[in-house]
């Protein structure tokens, strides 16, 4: 402990829940001025580690210090005391405030109108210096996910913080928006601070690192550094085995059109426009990949597409079936599945175990009841083979899901719709959180799906994964459909500018 | 000194709180006790004695608790779904008109139909009570508390008006009543004491609440709802009507719980079908926050209340206490419990002194 370059030195820390060791005396130094990342697969613990360095969790055993110091951690408060802050993965700002509100919110100095102004100050200073753009003066709920992880970046700049831990902050960003945070991540570290970055790409891991941790099992099973490693030997430590990266031969024929949507429009949830004549339809045994910047309609798209909102105008049909004035449940009836973008708020239950969330949209179904009544035994026979199938790892079937990792969470709502037999798979964010193994795994799930015959439409901001696996893509730009090409002659730039507002025409 | 979410929540203080709650508010009314110079330990242990040892106290608590288990059962249906319908005390008195209207057509026959009737005649006068927050939530999503809270009163009042005006009966001397209910609108009793068999559809319809809530597909819609509505409307679940059909339910058991105390107990309907200290209606609501969503808790706790009720008379009569101490007692749970549930979520914070916060923050872990 006399080396002072080190900021933060976690020495044998073991957490335990009921059921599983999160953490397994995991020794970790941080060193003052580097970007140290952790790795490892869903439910290795990653989370669960930073949450102890932030006070929210107490461990079982180990001990912590911070500059030199041995510290008890009892409460988050402590934490950002020591200069120790956290950007989590789902935002906690007020919709209605200010950037600058939410920013000095909850520091609880009782700040008047004098203050908020040299509050408002600073934060534009601090954005300046680290190179964090964003309005101090804009209104919250008009900020795209990825301006609202820079308010939180802000707000623990703005507390003084030495100590930054990012669990899965790329997760939600673009890749360019990512870009962007690594050139800030850069500019902290330059001016002295301390970083613990998590994320699942090791592609940006190797660009952004100094040194790598590899958790598995909650066990700490070694520190390298970036030059010493490759993404291959990475993910071997992290799952012990070797991972196939394969790739996805497209389907020759295609079948009947399985969904056909003609000039939707749509209302967002204030009641603007969201969708205007958009028009596309997808066949049996292809993938549709949806491209474009969140926030451009996708989410409407998907509810539209599934029963859960009526379009203003337009239809849709599911296997030549007019949709108009269906719910939900007729959708689900007909064979769509969907996995929505937001998991903890609408893909589950938190306080319900496992094996209610796998039948969450499945009860209905004559395998799981008998008339009025529900099998739970056969919930729990079926929750146990998807456990088994996506490899989720929890303490059993009985586990409230609310306390599985977040990849895990993603899992057992990947399970649930992929293993419906259904005709159509509407999916947002597919692999968002996953490890890599599991990332595969989804894939090849996908396109075997595709390959039975099944009908996927594939929402996300990842180019390179709707390239990937995507027989034609469509790209969405303010609520429009700027054009759909396929997927293997499309380029990536004519697709970034479709994303950026341009038509196929003008592109081509 | 402030609050900060929990995020490991435990399993035992879930059921802790319920427990060292009542303690609680047993020490606390000691308190009060102490200081009107009654000596608390004789009066619980009066209370107690009174209540649970001997087997009249035992009949008149199992008496007290049928109309609270059936109230209570309700309550925890709606707060299920997170409907909160504090609403039973309204449907308990429309339950008791709708069964004496059936008595009031002047029929007379046997109580093999005539129970029926009035159990039917409850059940409606109270659902439809019920449905009318409801229908208003569903269409127009006006908040149920305050819909619920106010019918309460009219219902009141629509009981009085018949009590006072048409259904008077000619020879009470002036009392507002109806006249006694002939004998085959009057329930069964056990002999010798006033239990009756309202008691025995309390708990079969405890058991039913039991397996629609654990075993069928409507009790997992319920359940979901109430955990995450938008999971509900995700899973395709038509929350418009779980509400109407919940409501309908917990409104006609409280209703039925009108119905067994006009024709089990009182045999006329009068104004006080509801004690007046406490409710029924009014205590069901922290039955069912007692009893954790759970119908044998209902029942559990709703024998415990029985208990303070007859406890609270017999120290009214014997040690000349206020009959208010058995509202006291209730309403000191109710508050000790609601704090527990609250710091079972979320841990109390404290700042070390020089850097304390103006404000008051319920930040988020
Ligand atoms: N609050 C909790 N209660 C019970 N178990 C928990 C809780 N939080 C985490 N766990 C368990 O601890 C283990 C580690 O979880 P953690 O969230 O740290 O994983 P992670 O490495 O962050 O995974 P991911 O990459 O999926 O986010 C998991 O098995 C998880 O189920
Ligand atoms: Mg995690």
């Amino acid at each position: 402990m006399t080396d002072d370059k080190i900021a933060v030195a976690l020495r044998g820390i073991t957490k335990r829940f009921p059921g599983v060791i999160a953490n397994d005396s995991v020794d970790l130094e941080l060193r003052e001025g580097e970007i140290h990342t952790l790795l490892g697969e869903n439910g290795a613990g990653k989370s669960t580690l930073m949450n102890v360095l932030t006070g929210i969790y107490r461990p079982d055993a180990g001990s912590i210090s911070v500059f030199g110091r041995t510290v008890q951690l009892k409460t988050p408060k402590d934490a950002i005391d020591l200069g120790i802050g956290m950007v989590h993965q789902s935002f906690k700002l007020v919709p209605t405030h200010t950037v600058t509100e939410n920013i000095v919110l909850g520091l609880g100095r009782g700040f008047s109108r004098v203050k908020l102004d040299e509050a408002q100050a600073r934060v534009a200073t601090l954005s300046k210096q680290y190179g964090v753009k964003v309005d101090p003066n804009a209104l919250v709920w008009q900020l795209s996910i990825g301006e609202q992880q820079r308010v939180e970046i802000l707000k623990i700049l703005f507390r003084g913080a030495k100590i930054l831990l990012l669990d899965e902050p790329t997760a939600v960003l673009t890749p360019q928006e990512s870009e962007e945070l690594f050139h800030t991540l850069r500019s902290m570290r330059e001016q002295g601070h301390s970083i613990v970055f998590i994320s699942h790409k090791l592609d940006e891991v190797m660009t952004i690192s100094d040194r790598i941790t590899v958790l598995r099992g909650g066990k700490n099973v070694g520190t390298v550094l970036v030059q010493d490693t490759n993404p291959q030997d990475l993910s071997h430590l992290m799952v012990g085995r070797e991972i196939k990266f394969a790739t996805f031969p497209k389907k020759e024929s295609r079948g009947e059109q399985v969904l056909e949507v003609e000039g939707v429009d749509a209302l967002n949830t204030r009641g603007l426009p969201a969708l205007k004549g958009v028009t596309f339809s997808v066949a049996a045994g292809e993938i549709l990949g949806l491209a474009g910047v969140a926030g451009n309609g996708q989410q409407e798209l998907a509810q539209v597409i599934t029963g859960l909102q009526r379009p203003t105008a337009g239809t849709v049909r599911v296997q030549g079936a007019d949709m108009r004035g269906k719910r939900a449940r007729h959708f689900i009836d007909a064979g769509v599945s969907y996995v929505p973008a937001d998991r903890h708020g609408v893909a589950t239950v938190g306080d319900m175990s496992l094996s209610h969330n796998s039948v969450l949209r499945r009860y209905r179904e004559p395998k799981f009841g008998k008339g009025p009544l529900l099998n739970f035994n056969a919930a729990i026979g079926y929750a146990r083979r998807l456990i088994k199938e996506f490899n989720i790892s929890t303490p059993g079937h009985a586990t409230p899901v609310r306390s599985l990792s977040g990849g895990n969470l993603q899992k057992v709502i990947l399970a649930r719709e992929m293993t419906t037999r259904h005709h159509l798979l509407v999916v947002m964010s597919a692999t968002r959180g996953l490890d890599v193994g599991a990332t595969e795994f989804v894939r090849k799930t996908l396109n075997d799906h595709r390959h039975q015959g099944g009908s996927i439409v594939l929402i996300s901001e990842d180019l390179e994964e709707l390239l990937s696996l995507s027989d034609r893509i469509a790209v969405i730009f303010h609520g429009e459909i700027m054009g759909i090409v396929d997927a293997e002659t499309a380029r990536i730039e004519s697709l970034g500018l479709m994303m950026a507002g341009q038509r196929l025409s003008e592109v081509a | 000194m402030r609050l900060e979410l929990r995020l490991e929540r435990s399993r035992k203080l879930e059921y802790l709180v319920p427990v060292v709650s009542v303690l609680l508010s047993l020490v606390v009314c000691a308190v009060l006790l102490l200081s009107t110079g009654a000596n608390p330990l004789a009066a619980y242990s009066a209370m107690l004695k009174e209540a649970f040892g001997t087997s009249y106290g035992i009949t008149e608590v199992l008496v007290k608790a049928t109309p609270l288990i059936l109230c209570g059962l309700g309550v925890m249906l709606a707060f299920k779904m997170l409907f909160w319908n504090i609403g039973a005390e309204g449907q308990l008195h429309m339950g008791a008109w709708g069964a004496t209207a059936v008595v009031m057509t002047g029929w007379d026959g046997s109580p093999w139909l005539m129970i029926p009737a009035m159990m039917l005649g409850g059940f409606a006068a109270g659902a439809l009570w019920a449905l009318i927050p409801a229908y208003l939530k569903v269409k127009l999503n006006t908040n149920e508390i305050i819909t619920t809270l106010l019918l309460n009163y009219v219902a009141i009042l629509w009981v009085a008006h018949f009590i006072y005006g048409p259904w008077k009966d000619p020879v009470s001397f002036g009392f507002p009543m109806t006249m006694q209910f002939p004998e085959g609108a009057q329930l069964l009793r056990l002999a010798g004491t006033r239990v009756h068999l309202g008691f025995v559809f309390a708990l079969v319809i405890a058991v039913a609440l039991y397996f629609i809530q654990e075993k069928s597909r409507w009790g997992f819609e319920i359940a979901v709802t109430g955990g995450n509505p938008n999971a509900a409307e995700y899973a395709g679940m038509n929350a418009g009507r779980n509400i109407l059909l919940v409501m309908l339910i917990s409104g006609g058991l409280a209703g039925l719980a009108g119905m067994v105390e006009v024709s089990g107990i009182q045999l006329k309907l009068l104004k006080d079908i509801s004690p007046h200290a406490a409710p029924y209606g009014y205590t069901a609501i922290i039955i069912a926050w007692l009893a954790r969503r759970n119908p044998w808790g209902v029942v559990l706790v709703s024998i415990l209340m029985g208990g303070l009720y007859v406890g609270g008379e017999t120290v009214q009569i014997t040690m000349k206490l206020p009959v208010n101490i058995v509202l006291i007692i209730q309403a000191l749970i109710l508050f000790f419990v609601l704090g527990g549930d609250i710091l079972s979520r979320y841990r109390l914070v404290f700042d070390r002194p020089g850097q304390r916060p103006k404000k008051a923050a319920l930040s988020g872990g």
